[in-house]
């Protein structure tokens, strides 16, 4: 089982692949932009209550030792009590400052994490939305999935705690140091010193532990993908009672995950302990190097100077290892952030679909002369808006005549999947696609709407190549009925409204009923309202069907495509759909897929293909005379009778 | 809920109790070095010796807190890692043995979010709560032990702050949970939708529906956002109020502490370290609030993922006779009624009798929705019937251990399933054991053995997860495959050739019942010709028998099997008038 994982992991690898500190300062570059585009007032306050919140724990310090040397001078007699009460309300008033600053910059901090993640996901997934077909052909939706919720969670806890923190700790440490140098320049230097000693072991420690760390996050996605391939292929496992093997690899999968993680969360545990007890040591030296100083009288002008000074400087040294130790904690998930943030921004780099149509589609009405003027009134009447280059304008009225001139077609720019295909589908025609599996059927539906592109003018659409029709209204003039029924999380009418957003509830009633869905949906506890999950987990293969042409029927488009979109529904009912299409799309184009005869046989025109290429072409009966391919292919029905 | 998921330590059990206990001799040690600090001060001021001596104590004394912390932080790590891992397994497992009323319930997107995402935080709370959930209690304890000793009416100010902050975290607590159990809800709905737009992509792209879908994901992330904003509103708080604390009590213990050193009645070093008892003492109350807020933030994650483990199984061996196997193919149904859901439902199947011989071989037909594939899923205990029995060799499929009753079934879905690996991979399934022999024959008798062939690396081709690279009527026969080396007493076809075309399906169909006479095979589908090898044809219509018999006893008194028969064949001469 362990080999099951080359195809897919070979693309997880390559998204997880290290980031080294080269691209991670790329991609925080890059984030920082993001961020100051996104929210610039905010992001420019927050830098500035940062300063105050760390201003104040540095002038807090400072005012201590104010303090205490005023009590000590208090106790000699040498001051008023008043003098330390005019400081302590000092102190308290920096403090409160201190304060309002941490809780502002906090909640500011909140406003931008929260506000990024959302504009990031609205563009990631306004952009994935744009992507060409062929993304998603080469990408499993789990890796794309993956950056939606966990790229997104890692950066949103870097973003409220990993750099507020950051920017809290660079500042608090310039802070702290200025007090200290202030204080006693001397063991200003012994605290240096052994910071530099500090932040050798932890570059140390993090460099070796990085490893682990892209490791962990490797493993963890290869079980998070097992979990999602073997959650969704629940019954099959049950069917073949392969639930221990299943444990078993899943087992496998998680001791790796455990070893790595072990690994890395080893590495970032011993961190803490080990600067911890560095900067006691530190503390210790300093104590220790502070009296010695007093004692000698270097440090302070007198005793009470000097005591002042040690009381006030050991807190803040012990504070100035802090933001260090917790960078270094910190510096590893960062890094992991900041790979997500590199996948994230990948995928909003990716091209989007390519789309240089400018030919639209619009309401038209007819005028006395019998021009076509464009109106913004719902006519229910359709043209083809083409400018012309010499700044002309043509209205074309939408027809639904489609036609192939020998089109060739390679997915991969090595085998051809379609040959030398010519066809012309005139309105108010049925064209049949006949052909066993991988002839190329789909191939050539995927070309009418443009999920792929062939080179300019061998697909003319009412006579207009179509690489000059916008995407967008070239789909909205088609409906496809697909293979793979989708229906989305909503109720039954929802999902078939999809067709047309603003379709009235009997719009919708009607297409169901043409459909022949209506009578099983009012048979739902909950009719048209009833709430589907799961892809419309309790209906039947056959039901979903009959949803999707309900939904298709509702977008009452000039071309159908119906993709073996009726191969789960029995035939008596097929047959009723059927009329009730014909009766739509009198007068319009409809391309057909399917394995069953009764679906096609009357077709106007059948085209039988094999390995790219059309081998026969006729209808049902003239194709039956022939006694070719087409004959032999349903000759197995004919041994029944 | 805490000791289910304590139970999951299991093996790490040493590591989770070492890692706490090292924890408190590095606190002790960490606790004890300000003390020497004070020493060093007072008596090292009078004479540099002490301060060197009480330096030296000091320093041991860091280097052994070192030394504990690692151990603890090594044994942390094994523990969280180890308990994680016990924890996805205990939890996967669960869900192997759910059945698919089970799985229904909670929603295949909702249990891969629990064992991804949601575990992730159990895992951090936990290592949290081994490291700092006992490291942060006993600094507090010790540390205002340790203050008392030195003073303690000073060390008074501490113990009054106390319940301020207790209250402070208990509210905060209170306020924060029902919020983020909203936003764990929002993100849920968010992901959700994700999943589905990608996965029906090509739906949305064909009705262009780019616009549509990305105003509605964008009031979903709105809401995240929203939500996500009330919720950690509440926690903004917290950093700031603990920092209010701990300013106020410095200040409290500057101004009492300043004047007891006025009097006398404090030593300079005393204070000092009072001083630095202050940032221990507060900062264990500050982490003990953080842990509150991890495992508030955390708690939704925690409960979901106990309604996995505590989600009783549908369908269990429970009263299943384990060493009971199929005596032959044969089937019966007696007085079967199945609904999905509650009681509300309607009902699928409805009072339904069928006998079904060893060896034989039964078409179902009937239209969409009549309960077709709801019959056949009974069968390999899918799902339980809701009153009546399922027979199958002879005795009820509920006497059998699941094992031993699908073990003989083979059965193939209509939305099947391959997963990633090679074709072999794949195939295996049917019997780990089978040979390269058995393999190819059982393709050749599905008809894939030749396309199967025609790929660069034949048999060791890659699949793609979900089968996405290979046609669908190819999965299907690869699927048959995959059934056929079961070698079982009983095979179901729920329309499972409806994307290869007749030919093929016809050959499918000879070869199976040439070579595999002795099993009983029950054909659901559309195509009456699919059905020619049946020794007699169901029809059915809304969950019951409309007729039984063979092809043309059918044809002669079953009106429903004579349209569709007409429907399919007689057609020919139709098509001419309608077009």
């Amino acid at each position: 089982m362990k080999k099951s994982f080359g195809a897919k992991n070979n693309n997880i690898n390559l998204a997880k692949k290290r980031i080294n500190s080269q691209t991670a300062l790329r991609v925080l570059k890059r984030l920082v932009r993001y961020i100051f585009e996104a929210f610039p007032f905010q992001s420019v306050i927050i830098l500035f209550t940062t300063l105050i919140s760390v201003g104040a724990n540095a002038s807090g310090t400072f005012m201590l030792k104010e303090i205490v040397e005023s009590i000590l001078n208090v106790r000699k007699g040498n001051a008023e009590i008043s003098t330390v009460l005019i400081s302590i309300a000092i102190l308290i008033c920096i403090y409160l400052v201190g304060v309002i600053g941490t809780f502002t910059t906090q909640r500011l901090a909140l406003n931008i994490s929260a506000g990024i993640m959302r504009t990031m996901r609205d563009q990631m997934f306004k952009h994935v939305q744009y992507l060409p077909v062929q993304y998603f052909a080469s990408h499993v939706h789990g890796e794309t999935m993956n950056s939606f919720s966990n790229d997104t969670d890692s950066l949103r806890e870097m973003l409220s705690q990993g750099l507020p923190q950051m920017i809290s700790s660079t500042l608090m440490v310039i802070g702290l140091l200025t007090t200290m140098l202030i204080l006693s320049p001397v063991l200003t230097t012994l605290v240096i010193g052994m910071l530099i000693l500090m932040l050798f072991v932890s570059s140390f420690i993090t460099k070796n532990g990085r490893k682990y760390f892209i490791a962990q996050q490797r493993d963890l996605a290869k079980v998070n993908g097992y979990i999602e391939e073997y959650v969704e292929g629940q019954k099959i496992v049950n069917i073949f009672c392969h639930e221990n093997t299943t444990k078993k690899s899943f087992d496998e999968l998680t001791e790796a995950l455990r070893k790595s993680a072990l690994s890395a969360q080893s590495f970032s545990n011993i961190i803490m302990p080990i600067l911890n007890n560095m900067s006691f040591i530190s503390y210790v030296l300093t104590a220790v190097v502070g009296v010695i100083l007093v004692v000698n009288g270097a440090l302070g002008t007198d005793l009470e100077k000097g005591i002042a000074i040690m009381i006030a400087f050991l807190p803040a040294s012990k504070q100035f290892s802090m933001p260090i130790s917790q960078f270094a904690q910190q510096f590893n998930s960062i890094l992991t952030a900041l790979a997500g943030a590199e996948r994230i921004f990948n995928i909003l780099d990716t091209h989007l679909e390519h789309d240089e149509g400018y030919v639209t589609l619009v309401n038209i009405e007819e005028n006395e002369k019998g021009e076509f003027i464009e109106t913004l009134d719902k006519t229910n009447r359709w043209a083809w808006r083409h400018p012309h280059h010499d700044g002309s304008l043509t209205y074309t009225e939408l027809k639904g005549d489609v036609r192939f001139e020998s089109v060739t077609f390679s997915y991969d720019g090595e085998r051809n999947v379609l040959n030398n295909i010519s066809l012309y589908a005139k309105p108010g025609q049925k064209i049949a696609f006949v052909g066993s599996t991988g002839a190329g059927k789909t191939t050539i539906t995927n070309l009418i709407n443009r999920f792929y592109d062939v080179p300019d003018g061998k697909i003319r659409y009412d006579g207009i190549n179509i690489n000059k029709i916008k995407k967008t209204d070239l789909r909205r003039s088609l409906a496809m009925v697909l293979q793979d029924t989708h229906l989305f999380t909503g109720t039954v009418s929802d999902n078939i409204r999809y067709g047309r957003l603003d379709a009235t509830d009997e719009d919708v009633k009607k297409a169901a009923k043409l459909a022949n869905a209506d009578f099983f949906i009012s048979h739902l506890p909950n009719g048209y309202d009833t709430w589907l999950t799961s892809d419309g987990a309790n209906l039947s293969q056959g039901q979903r069907q009959l949803i999707n042409i309900a939904r298709a029927a509702v977008a009452d488009p000039p071309v159908l495509i119906l993709d073996e979109a009726t191969s789960s529904v029995d035939t008596r009912t097929e047959k009723l759909i059927e009329a009730g299409m014909d009766r739509l799309m009198h007068g319009r184009t409809v391309f057909i897929i399917a394995h069953r005869l009764s679906t096609i046989k009357n077709a106007n025109v059948i085209l039988v293909l094999e390995n790219g290429e059309i081998i026969e072409r006729g209808n049902h009966e003239t194709l039956l005379e022939q006694h070719g391919r087409y004959y032999e292919l349903y000759t197995g029905l004919f041994e029944l009778s | 809920m805490i000791k289910k998921f304590a139970s999951q330590i299991k093996q790490y059990k040493t590591q989770a109790i070492l890692a706490p206990l090292t924890i408190i001799i590095e606190v002790f040690l960490e606790v004890a070095i300000p003390f020497t600090i004070g020493g060093i001060i007072d008596d090292g001021l009078k004479n540099i010796k002490f301060a060197l001596i009480y330096g030296g104590v000091a320093l041991l004394m860091a280097m052994l807190s070192l030394l504990a912390g690692g151990i603890s932080g090594l044994c942390a790590a094994k523990a969280g890692t180890g308990f994680a891992a016990n924890l996805r397994n205990a939890l996967f497992s669960k869900i192997q043995d759910f059945s698919s009323k089970n799985i229904d319930k909670f929603n295949t997107g909702s249990l891969v979010t629990r064992l991804t995402l949601d575990i992730n935080y159990i895992q951090m709370a936990f290592t949290m709560i081994i490291r700092i959930g006992v490291r942060a209690p006993i600094m507090f304890i010790s540390a205002l032990i340790m203050s008392i000793v030195l003073n303690a009416k000073l060390a008074l100010v501490f113990i009054s702050v106390i319940p301020f902050i207790v209250l402070g975290v208990v509210l905060l607590g209170r306020l924060a949970f029902p919020r983020f159990k909203k936003l764990f809800d929002a993100y849920d709905q968010m992901e959700n939708r994700i999943q589905e737009n990608l996965i029906g992509i090509r739906v949305v792209k064909s009705f262009a529906r780019e616009d549509h879908e990305t105003k509605e994901f964008s009031k979903l992330s709105k809401l995240v956002f929203n939500v996500t904003k009330h919720a950690e509103k509440v926690l903004v708080f917290a950093m700031p109020i603990m920092q209010f604390i701990m300013y106020l009590t410095s200040v409290l213990i500057i101004f009492f502490g300043g004047n007891m050193m006025i009097r006398g009645e404090l030593s300079d070093g005393d204070f000092t370290t009072f001083i630095q008892y202050i940032g221990m003492i507060l900062m264990s109350l500050m982490m003990i609030a953080m842990i509150f807020v991890t495992v508030i933030m955390n708690r939704t994650a925690m409960v979901r993922a106990c309604e996995i483990l505590d989600e009783k199984p549908d369908i269990s061996d429970e009263n299943a006779d384990l060493t009971l196997t199929l005596q032959d193919g044969s089937i019966e149904f007696e007085n079967v009624s199945f609904r999905y859901g509650t009681s509300q439902s309607k009902l699928i199947l409805e009072d339904f009798n069928l006998t079904i011989k060893s060896g034989e071989t039964i078409g179902i037909i009937g239209g969409t929705g009549s309960g077709k594939t709801t019959l056949v899923q009974l069968i390999p205990r899918l799902y339980d019937t809701n009153s009546g029995t399922v027979k199958a060799g002879g005795n009820d499929v509920r006497n059998y251990s699941l094992f031993n009753l699908r073990n003989e079934i083979a059965f193939v879905p209509q939305k099947n399933l391959l997963f990633s690996g090679t074709i072999k991979d794949n195939l295996l399934w049917g019997n780990p054991d089978a040979t390269d022999e058995e393999l190819q024959l059982a393709a050749k008798r599905a008809a894939a053995h030749n396309f199967i062939m025609s790929f660069p690396d034949g048999y060791n081709s890659a699949i793609e997860q979900g089968g996405v690279n290979v046609s669908g009527g190819q999965k299907q026969r690869l699927c048959i495959a995959r059934a056929l080396l079961k070698k079982p007493k009983i095979m179901v076809f729920d329309d499972s050739t409806s994307a290869v075309d007749v030919t093929t399906d016809a050959e499918i169909r000879s070869s199976i019942k040439e070579n595999l006479s002795d099993m009983t095979v029950i054909i659901i589908a559309q195509r009456i010709s699919s059905l020619s090898s049946a020794d007699r044809i169901i029809v059915m219509s809304d969950g019951k028998i409309d007729g039984i018999g063979t092809h043309d006893e059918l044809l002669e008194n079953n009106m429903i099997y004579k349209e569709v028969y007409c429907s399919q064949l007689a057609g020919s001469s139709e098509s001419e008038t309608q077009i």
